[in-house]
């Protein structure tokens, strides 16, 4: 059962139904209901915090480095060079989001124009 | 907002029962955070969002449904990664309730914060769901200035707002996309994992979540080779795994000083 299995128009919405919308208020209805029964700053958070991080950051490798529509056609290293770069001005302007976002559109885009 | 000390002593000489016109009136507190600076930051990447969407061929409805019912951005990200990549719906699934595990920390410690003695469960699930990265951290910096009995209220009116521009954020942007020219596509494509990439290592907690994050970004290529289609799930329990003995060796070195 996957995202086109089924050609009916209901599919994909059921698809974001159970796959989306159930497998995240799930946890924030837990939340809720766990209360203030779980301490903040327990191990077992920690590790539930790095799955969590880890898995966000496989996303950004996967969009970086294997984009779908338009980017797609761009050489790997622009992609990575213009997000390293963004990420090196990040860190060195005090860990501002905005700059870093810039950046690194501008140089994918020079290097999009470019070549 | 803030300096409206009269309005914040008289609800804590009474019981907790206000009028509609002052939670409507903080209620529309609440939607006036719309103009912020991380309010801004997260339409930007849901421009970035939608055309993402788009270039992975889900449709506008689709796209707007997505953004209603689950909201929070990585786990529509991992959904249509997931769908794109041809997962099964439990895979799916799995995916995004992984990449998700991070709101119910989130919902728990936003909870001390944000119920008053007499709300009821039923709101505070409903309120649940606005919890994403930054309506959290909206509420976290500014819930202690609002008046305990109205903050439901008040976060009822950020979550909205923040959801409902959102989702017209992506109607705007799949009405405008057929004139935009294919070098558009590409830069918004591009505005998501920036977004993720530097917020994330900004709120990372501990210096483990740091190495997770390291972990994820070299792990997945060796994982998107080795195992297709489970690649997502892979890197987020070994590199989150890894990160945490990282945490527990750390933790033990400074125990033993």
């Amino acid at each position: 059962m996957t995202w086109t299995s089924l050609p009916d128009w209901w599919w994909p919405f059921l698809f974001i139904l159970l796959a989306g919308w159930l497998a995240t208020d799930v946890w924030r209805f837990l939340g809720v209901f766990v209360g203030g029964r779980i301490r903040e700053d327990s191990e077992a958070l920690v590790l539930v915090r790095c799955i969590a991080t880890a898995l966000v950051a496989a996303v950004i490798a996967q969009l970086i480095l294997y984009p779908t529509g338009e980017l797609a056609s761009s050489p790997i290293w622009l992609r990575v060079g213009a997000a390293a770069g963004g990420f090196a001005v990040y860190l060195a302007t005090g860990k501002r989001v905005l700059i870093g976002v810039a950046v690194a559109e501008a140089l994918l885009v020079i290097g999009l124009l470019v070549l | 907002m803030r300096d409206d000390r009269s309005l914040e002593s008289s609800s804590v000489s009474d019981s907790g029962a206000h009028d509609f016109a002052t939670h409507l009136r903080w209620f529309l507190h609440g939607t006036s955070r719309i103009f912020s600076v991380p309010a801004i930051l997260l339409m930007s990447s849901f421009v970035g969002f939608a055309g993402l969407a788009i270039e992975s061929g889900m449709t506008m409805v689709q796209t707007v449904f997505m953004t209603l019912v689950i909201w929070a951005l990585p786990a529509k990200v991992v959904l249509i990664g997931a769908a794109t990549s041809g997962a099964t719906l439990p895979a799916a699934a799995l995916s995004v309730a992984l990449s998700s595990v991070r709101l119910m920390p989130m919902v728990v410690s936003l909870l001390p914060e944000l119920k008053g003695p007499r709300t009821s469960r039923v709101t505070l699930l409903f309120l649940s769901h606005f919890v994403a990265v930054t309506a959290w951290v909206m509420a976290m910096e500014e819930m202690h200035a609002i008046p305990r009995n109205l903050r439901t209220s008040y976060f009822a009116g950020v979550g909205m707002v923040l959801v409902g521009t959102n989702a017209l954020v992506v109607v705007a942007v799949y009405l405008l996309s057929a004139s935009f020219p294919p070098i558009v596509f590409a830069a918004l494509f591009m505005l998501t994992p920036m977004y993720f990439l530097t917020s994330l290592w900004r709120s990372a907690r501990e210096r483990a979540g740091q190495v997770a994050m390291i972990a994820g970004l070299v792990l997945f290529p060796v994982f998107h080779r080795l195992a297709p289609g489970y690649d997502l799930l892979l890197t987020g329990v070994i590199g989150g795994a890894g990160a945490f003995i990282f945490h527990r060796i750390d933790r033990n070195r400074l125990e033993a000083k």
